[in-house]
């Protein structure tokens, strides 16, 4: 009797411990998995600063830097390093993209989240994650052969490769991630809001508009940020979109060239630690700090709001 | 009897898909009285309350049989569901202070009906809090946020803006839930007032609240209506039912 009661609370003792065992290679493993976020993002600032730094530190004129609109690294006598056009490309680009995709995805979002119900909601749900995942090469083919002549026709302009095609394409791109970020932030919202203000004789609309998005507003404020985070720092669609042309911009058919896709386009083709490869580098560098910039301000949106609520 | 009915239910049945919550309900609610509902967990009482401003619209499966008469006319009948519901003030169980001030809580139906004046407003969300009893408390901070107050402050603002609907009728499903005893029953004493103008259905699972409360009372059970009658008799009467006195007294639900 004794001798069984001994055995018995040795193996409790011994199943405690593999449990503890586990328990700690798994934490540790967690630890790694989480820890190595942080090292890569770490790394790749060091290396993406390391090969901007030289150009930075030698040739970088910040007048002219940010001032010039010439970009021409490769001229033997008088080579000019002005992104001034690259960051209008961008800014233009973006900012279209941003009037296409955010009536849209905050539209859509609306519909799934408050009118669709059933086979329709979780079809569209479906259908946009598919969306999402479409290859931005395919979305820069959409560009050229399909958007490029539509363009010339229905503007009559001389060419469709530009801001009007990349701003659409990129839209159409930026909106599937929003769609589903927004949705997110309008399910997050009660039902017992919606169904108070609904006793109360508010129609859907009045329920939405007066309920819903005032509460849903860090959501979609920060759905919308990530989209320009997505439309900022795309590089493939826009590089086959947008005529790739150095040009400041006066309407919507001139073409023009994007931050990243002159990356895209010459850092293939230059010298390692040549100068021009040095200054594609620096323009890493800058493409990097804004998109921390926007993230960091899209963590601010939600955070801020949660500090309202507790207050 | 049946012109002098403020609601009036026929038949009433409520069904979720294949399940039946309620059924064969037939009874009436006269104007200006306290009609207490109650009965234990999964009799049907909410489900009733749901029926009578439509909620059931919003509840998918939820099917509605019979009719419920406002006034004489069959809810169903009204073309604009909203304006049905502006007329019905509701408090649910749990306190939904909407994510908006306490102004804005208040003046929300108003608004909404198109009243834009600043000083009726005003006016209008002075008289509704005092009257749910919340005036004193909040009167330093309107601006601040309804989802900010207490429970018991929350149920309270959530009475405040069912009255700023001015409504005919005011349907109360267990509101003292999530609220302590002191506020209790100084929301009780403010319904005492309130049914001077309005008529009030409460929906409860405190049997005494009935009592203190209702001038009538019902007594649901597995989605049927067992026995109606003056409050004071359900509690002591000799005729009634004996489910009724089980449940009354505390044997069981």
């Amino acid at each position: 009797m004794v001798k069984k009661q001994k055995i018995e609370s040795g193996a409790l003792a011994q199943s405690v411990n593999r449990a503890w065992v586990f328990d700690r290679v798994a934490k540790g493993i967690v630890f790694i998995g989480g820890i190595s976020a942080i090292v890569f993002i770490i790394s790749i600032f060091i290396f993406i600063f390391d090969q901007g730094m030289g150009f930075i530190a030698e040739d970088l004129k910040p007048g002219e830097f940010f001032g010039s609109e010439i970009w021409r690294p490769t001229s033997e006598s008088n080579p000019t390093y002005g992104i001034l056009a690259l960051i209008a490309g961008t800014a233009s680009i973006t900012g279209l993209a941003m009037l296409v995709s955010v009536p849209f995805s905050l539209g859509a979002a609306v519909f799934i989240s408050e009118f669709a119900t059933g086979r329709v909601k979780e079809g569209l749900k479906v259908l946009i994650e598919l969306l999402a995942a479409i290859p931005s090469v395919v979305w820069g083919f959409i560009g050229l052969s399909i958007m490029n002549p539509l363009i010339v026709q229905l503007f009559d302009v001389p060419i469709g490769l530009n801001m009007l095609n990349a701003g659409i394409i990129l839209g159409l791109m930026a909106a599937p991630i929003m769609t589903t970020i927004a949705e997110d932030a309008l399910k997050a919202v009660p039902d017992g809001y919606r169904e108070a203000a609904e006793a109360m004789g508010a129609t859907r609309w009045q329920v939405i508009r007066r309920v819903v998005l005032p509460s849903a507003r860090n959501g979609l404020g920060a759905a919308i940020l990530l989209g320009v985070g997505r439309a900022f720092g795309e590089t493939m669609a826009v590089l086959m979109a947008s005529g790739h042309a150095i040009n400041l911009p006066t309407s919507p058919f001139d073409s023009v060239r994007a931050l990243t896709a002159t990356i895209a386009a010459e850092l293939g083709e230059t010298a390692r630690g040549s100068t021009h490869y040095e200054a594609l580098f620096t323009i890493g560098i800058f493409l990097l700090l804004i998109t921390l910039c926007i993230n960091l301000l899209a963590d601010l949106v939600i955070r801020g709001g949660w500090k309202r609520r507790k207050l | 009897m049946v012109s002098t009915a403020k609601l009036e239910f026929r038949d009433l049945s409520i069904r979720y898909g294949s399940e039946t919550a309620l059924e064969g309900v037939n009874l009436s609610i006269k104007p200006n009285e306290i009609f207490g509902i109650i009965g234990p967990a999964n009799s049907g009482k909410t489900s009733f309350l749901r029926s009578i401003n439509r909620m059931d619209e919003m509840t998918t499966g939820m099917k509605v049989g019979g009719s419920v008469l406002l006034d004489g006319t069959d809810v169903r009948a009204w073309r604009n569901v909203f304006a049905l519901r502006s007329r019905i003030g509701v408090v649910f169980p749990l306190p939904v202070g909407l994510p908006m001030t306490i102004r804005q809580n208040v003046t929300m139906a108003p608004r909404m009906k198109g009243i834009k004046n600043k000083a009726v407003l005003e006016e209008l969300v002075e008289r509704c809090l005092r009257r749910a009893a919340l005036w004193d408390e909040v009167k330093d901070r309107l601006d601040s946020l309804g989802s900010m107050l207490s429970g018991g402050q929350q149920q309270r603002l959530t009475i405040a803006r069912a009255l700023s609907q001015e409504p005919d009728i005011l349907l109360l499903d267990e509101f003292s839930i999530a609220v302590d005893p002191v506020t209790t029953m100084r929301i009780e004493d403010v319904l005492k007032e309130l049914k001077e103008e309005m008529t009030i259905v409460l929906v409860t699972n405190l049997v005494q609240q009935a009592r203190r409360l209702a001038d009538r009372t019902a007594f649901f059970l597995n989605g049927k209506c067992i026995e109606i009658g003056e409050t004071e008799d359900l509690f002591t009467s000799d005729s009634r039912d004996p489910l009724t006195r089980d449940y009354v007294e505390g044997r069981f639900g």
